[in-house]
């Protein structure tokens, strides 16, 4: 078993097929993503392959130390910064192919039209325990 | 009260409940409630016969649930107030469980799981814990493991080299928390080996042995991994290993080799040098050439390599690398590590920093980082 991230972006990936803002789709066409999403999980959880999901604020703040004894410097927040994490998903399968597929099916949640929205996710592998037997 | 004891005796209890009629799956879940039981009643009021208060308590637990189901489960419980004893001594539960929860038909994960849990004895819980999952998922994973295998006849011998991958895996990829699965590997091999008499039972067991003997000296106190010729080997646990070399000269001596015996062999032979410089590379290179005629496998080459490097010298390793494939995983380390031996640290820096990016673990990562950055300090001054 393995498992990896399902990054999804606001900002920062190649564009969708089905490419239109969410607040331009029917009440209906946002409860059928919300839906889609939901379910996806169950299923997930039900195969005993689901880890963890979250989703995050689009807006974020940097954040650096500044010096002994003095406040940390904030700056942003930066709305146009090039890349802009949406949310996550962790899962943990038996095979990258696994992976591949299921972050296919996130893919296909419907958007617009309900239509699936085709977007890219990002399928980052987690960094393991080194095993036991090395040589 | 004795964890230990309760966890032994849980695969015979199921194996019980199974022969007087129960399906696995409800067997299972009723003697898990029979362990959560036992954990609040023993200390007080501890049983002169616990695997019979086991049998006892689990029989009650799994005909209440049957009761409490819908009619068809009941139906099936043919036996219902005082069941017969069965039969049972002619055939080893505890053996037949190892042999269902390694089905072929799970996969791996599911075997690993359910083998925990049926012949280990670990809660839901603490096997979740264990592989970094919630506990919602672990406990899916394992009914749906339990439905593989629900129409698989308990009584039917299985194979033996199942068994091994699952307890190898979950020896090797054993992650920590509250459960040492390494140590749980090594209960259940031990459990396993005391059942059936078979050579490469024989060798896995051996080669747990012997690189658990290593453990202390694996990390150092800030969790970096020190590499095998760098460890401080006064540290190494000589019980253990004489246990492992014991064992793997009896499996050796029937003269059927596996690849869990060339393995051992090879350990042992790491475990017989007081330092580095003492290996006999010469002879771990001929135990990789058994292995690779055993298994055929890329890992055994690329690690052939490395052996080949130190016993025939750097260019000599450099050449058996070169016929293998690039693309496998740690083969860029061990260009870098040759590439040092061979007097060109430029070239071996660049490696390292290039292994550590697709290094597949946090503390290998940084040993190459470490490698590299140490190289580059040396080429500036």
């Amino acid at each position: 078993m393995a498992k990896y991230l399902l990054l999804k972006h606001y900002r920062g990936a190649p564009a969708a097929v089905n490419d239109v803002p969410m607040d331009q789709w029917t009440p209906e066409e946002v409860s059928a993503h919300v839906k889609y999403m939901q379910d996806f999980a169950a299923r997930l959880e039900s195969t005993g392959e689901y880890v963890d999901g979250q989703a995050l604020s689009p807006e974020g703040t940097f954040v650096r130390y500044d010096g002994e004894g003095r406040p940390p410097v904030t700056d942003g927040p930066f709305a146009e910064t090039k890349d802009l994490i949406a949310g996550w998903m962790v899962i943990d399968v038996d095979t990258y192919e696994r992976a591949l597929e299921l972050a296919a099916e996130l893919s296909a949640a419907p958007g617009a039209g309900g239509k699936p929205i085709h977007e890219w996710l990002e399928v980052r592998p987690f960094l393991t325990e080194p095993p036991t037997i090395t040589e | 009260m004795d964890d230990a004891l309760l966890r032994t005796l849980t695969p015979s209890v199921i194996g019980v409940l199974v022969r007087r009629g129960a399906d696995f799956a409800a067997a299972e879940d009723a003697v898990q409630d029979a362990l959560v039981e036992a954990v609040r009643v023993w200390p007080e009021d501890p049983p002169k016969d616990p695997k019979g208060w086991l049998v006892t308590v689990a029989w009650r637990k799994f005909l209440d649930a049957a009761r409490a189901d819908t009619s068809r489960r009941v139906r099936e419980v043919r036996v219902e107030a005082e069941p017969s004893p069965g039969p049972g001594e002619e055939v080893d539960d505890t053996l037949q469980l190892y042999f269902l929860c390694a089905h072929p038909a799970l996969t791996p994960a599911s075997a690993v799981a359910l083998t925990l849990r049926a012949v280990g004895g670990l809660t839901t819980r603490q096997i979740a814990q264990a592989y970094l999952v919630p506990e919602a998922t672990m406990a899916q994973r394992i009914s749906r493991a339990k439905r593989t295998v629900s129409g698989v006849r308990f009584d039917q011998p299985g194979d033996v080299a199942t068994v091994l991958r699952v307890l190898y895996l979950v020896f090797n990829e054993g992650y920590s928390g509250d459960v040492d699965l390494a140590e749980e590997a090594i209960r259940l091999t031990r459990q396993l080996a005391a059942r059936i008499d078979h050579e490469e039972v024989a060798g896995l067991l051996a080669l747990m042995l012997l690189h658990h003997a290593r453990r202390p000296a694996r990390t150092g106190p800030d969790g970096r991994l020190v590499p095998l010729a760098e460890q401080d080997r006064r540290l190494w646990n000589t019980r253990l290993i004489a246990e492992g070399v014991d064992v793997l000269q009896a499996a050796l001596a029937r003269d059927r080799l596996g690849e869990f015996q060339a393995q051992a062999a090879i350990a042992a032979l790491h475990a017989d040098a007081r330092t580095a410089d003492e290996t006999d590379w010469v002879q771990i290179v001929e135990w990789y050439d058994e292995l690779v005629r055993l298994t055929d496998s890329p890992v055994a080459r690329l690690n052939r390599a490395v052996a080949v490097g130190e016993a025939d010298g750097p260019r000599a390793g450099l050449a058996a690398l070169a016929e293998l494939d690039p693309a496998l995983p740690r083969h860029t380390a061990v260009a870098a590590y040759l590439h040092e031996r061979d007097g060109d640290p430029a070239t071996a820096a660049r490696l390292y920093a290039e292994a550590a990016r697709s290094a597949p673990s946090l503390p290998e990562r940084d040993h190459l980082t470490r490698q590299a950055a140490r190289l580059n300090t040396r080429l500036r001054g």
